[in-house]
């Protein structure tokens, strides 16, 4: 018995959103697997249109506004992810790109996540494979097989709960095994980090560093 | 406590006028703003480094002897000198040079610089950015402390039998500062060599700085100069003051808005609530400077950020009456009273020469004769031995 921390990041920007709508059908079929199987699921929504304005601000100043802090935080807690976006021109959303590109590199290592977008037409469905997995391959979190996607048509078709089904199990499976955390505990130094990265824990300081040396009075090898 | 201004050196389009200054109007104003540092009272001016437009401080040594010579009591620094790109041995010499012209009223804050095309301006690689400032550095702090140098390194050519002229002033070097905001390589040099750290304070939220901060006292210690709190720490912050808060709120606010690095992105509200930035009248300026004190511990240096984003000179000015009259003095009594009886005095050249020498004369090198070959040799000052 475990108790996981979802992360739900929507792009979507109406009310309701279909966006939205699918993230949420994830976390349906993943509470009610992982509740089968006696876990406890807590989730926590990112509406990044409640926190499009920081994103920007943090896009062109790096400052980090209070609502942002919170989103940051919640990520860093996750034990899972469900990134969820609208396709806009061909690609995901640039609010849902922002978001992610303002996050620091280390945050969300081996992480697993699972990727969903809509569109209005089918011609859109490789946006997440051919797209969005290349950002989260960037982050180094751990997609899960399945891609989701909807267009208009696939709101009536039985197929898209089947997908959304398979990725709920794929991700809930992903956070039992307790990968990420492993790979996090056993090889956190050996990705690149910088001093005050992953949200600000990234604290330690090696001191037996060439660089470290250097500053102490010593040669530049 | 030393309380001061510092200038990034921009020439931005002041966006109320829309009149951009000229480089000369720029340079002129900035002599008047050092002057108007010292006649309201504060302690430091300090002037940053950079070799393209839109800035004109490209020769700081300078401007600042230039300051120097019209100011009285006015210590004049750097914010910061860049110590990838400039020479270590022309660091040497011509802030010795600023040294005895300000007779000591000078100090000297590293900086790697941000501005990545002037590393191959200069002959130099960004990729290299911190070990070239730590390896300059150590040389730097050679060059300084020892008559004659022999030196190797990676970045620069190397020095047999080199001295650097003059020597510093009652050979007691220059006071250093390291700036950095999220450099613990940086920090730990510091620490080593028993220097200053200045965090600018400007951009970034505050537990950025106090991480860093933390991690400088603690080696500050561990290299045996002191204790944590006895470390040398400086600050930036950044203010804009009215007698009512509203005032200062509007006139700032356009300003703001357009301001080089933060403008067109978080709200001033936001940005306030955020960084040290105040803008307020002279209590809420107080109120809030007060608060460093408690994150960032006892520190010797709080200069400001007055002269940025376009605001004219007549504003500047008026902004450091302001200051000078209304905020710093209330700052001094009420940091006074609440410092840590430990807590070090800021850095002058009275004080290191005091520490070195106690009651003794200092040291005055004077050199031998030429022997017509311009090598000095090994011992290139009549005081020390053949």
């Amino acid at each position: 018995m475990s108790t996981f921390k979802l992360v739900v990041v929507s792009a979507g920007t109406s009310t309701p959103s279909s966006t939205r709508l699918l993230a949420d059908r994830v976390t349906q079929r993943l509470t009610a697997l992982a509740d089968r199987r006696g876990h406890e699921v807590t989730t926590t929504v990112v509406d990044l249109r409640e926190i499009a304005t920081e994103v920007t601000a943090a896009l062109v100043s790096q400052l980090v506004g209070p609502k942002l802090r919170h989103a940051i935080e919640a990520l860093a807690e996750a034990d899972g992810i469900v990134a969820s976006t609208p396709v806009y021109k061909a690609g995901a959303s640039g609010l849902f790109t922002s978001f992610f590109q303002v996050l620091d590199n280390d945050l969300l290592i081996a992480k697993p996540v699972v990727l969903a977008a809509t569109a209005g037409t089918a011609r859109h469905a490789l946006v997440v494979d051919e797209a969005m997995r290349s950002l989260f391959a960037y982050l180094r979190t751990t997609t899960v097989p399945t891609s989701l996607f909807a267009s208009t048509e696939d709101w009536t078709d039985p197929a898209l709960n089947k997908r959304v089904d398979r990725a709920a199990l794929e991700l809930l499976l992903l956070m039992e095994s307790g990968f990420a955390h492993e790979v996090r505990e056993t090889s956190w130094h050996s990705y690149q980090h910088e001093f005050g990265s992953a949200g600000g824990a990234e604290v330690s300081i090696d001191l037996d560093s060439d660089l470290m040396r250097l500053a102490a009075g010593g040669s530049a090898s | 406590m030393q309380f001061g201004v510092f200038s990034v050196s921009d020439i931005t389009r002041d966006p109320v006028s829309g009149q951009t200054p000229s480089e000369a109007e720029r340079i002129d104003a900035i002599v008047k703003i050092a002057q108007k540092t010292e006649e309201v009272g504060m302690d430091v001016f300090a002037i940053g480094e950079h070799h393209n437009p839109p800035f004109f401080s490209s020769a700081p040594t300078t401007l600042l002897s230039f300051i120097a010579a019209t100011t009285q009591r006015l210590i004049v620094s750097t914010s910061t000198t860049l110590i990838t790109t400039n020479d270590p041995v022309r660091i040497a010499e011509e802030y010795a040079m600023l040294q005895h012209l300000a007779k000591g009223r000078m100090d000297l804050m590293m900086g790697r610089g941000n501005t990545a095309p002037v590393y191959p301006w200069f002959g130099k690689e960004i990729r290299d950015s911190l070990p070239l400032a730590l390896e300059n550095y150590n040389l730097l702090h050679r060059l300084w402390r020892e008559d004659v140098v022999d030196w190797e390194g990676k970045y620069r050519t190397p020095l047999q039998g080199f001295t650097s002229t003059p020597r510093p002033l009652d050979d007691v070097p220059p006071f250093v500062w390291h700036g950095s905001i999220r450099t613990p390589e940086i920090a730990e040099q510091a620490a080593y060599y028993g220097d200053g750290f200045f965090a600018n304070n400007i951009f970034w939220p505050k537990e950025h700085y106090m991480r860093l901060i933390r991690f400088y006292r603690q080696r500050y210690a561990h290299y045996g100069h002191g204790t944590e709190q006895q470390a040398i720490v400086g600050l930036g912050g950044q203010a804009f003051i009215a007698k009512r808060s509203q005032d200062a709120i509007n006139e700032f606010r356009p300003y703001f808005n357009e301001a080089p690095v933060y403008g067109h992105g978080p709200s001033m509200e936001d940005f306030m609530e955020a960084t040290p930035l105040s803008v307020g009248s002279p209590q809420e300026v107080i109120d809030k400077t007060l608060t460093f004190r408690e994150h960032f511990g006892d520190y010797q240096r709080q200069l400001f950020l007055m002269d940025h984003a376009g605001l004219p000179l007549k504003t500047v000015l008026n902004q450091l009456d302001l200051l000078g009259e209304e905020v710093v003095p209330v700052l001094r009594k009420e940091i006074a009273a609440r410092q840590a009886p430990e807590t070090p005095e800021p850095p002058t050249h009275a004080g290191l020469v005091k520490a070195k020498y106690g009651d003794a004369a200092p040291r005055q090198p004077r050199p031998n004769a030429n022997r017509g070959d311009n090598v000095t040799g090994g011992s290139p000052y009549q005081d020390t031995a053949k």
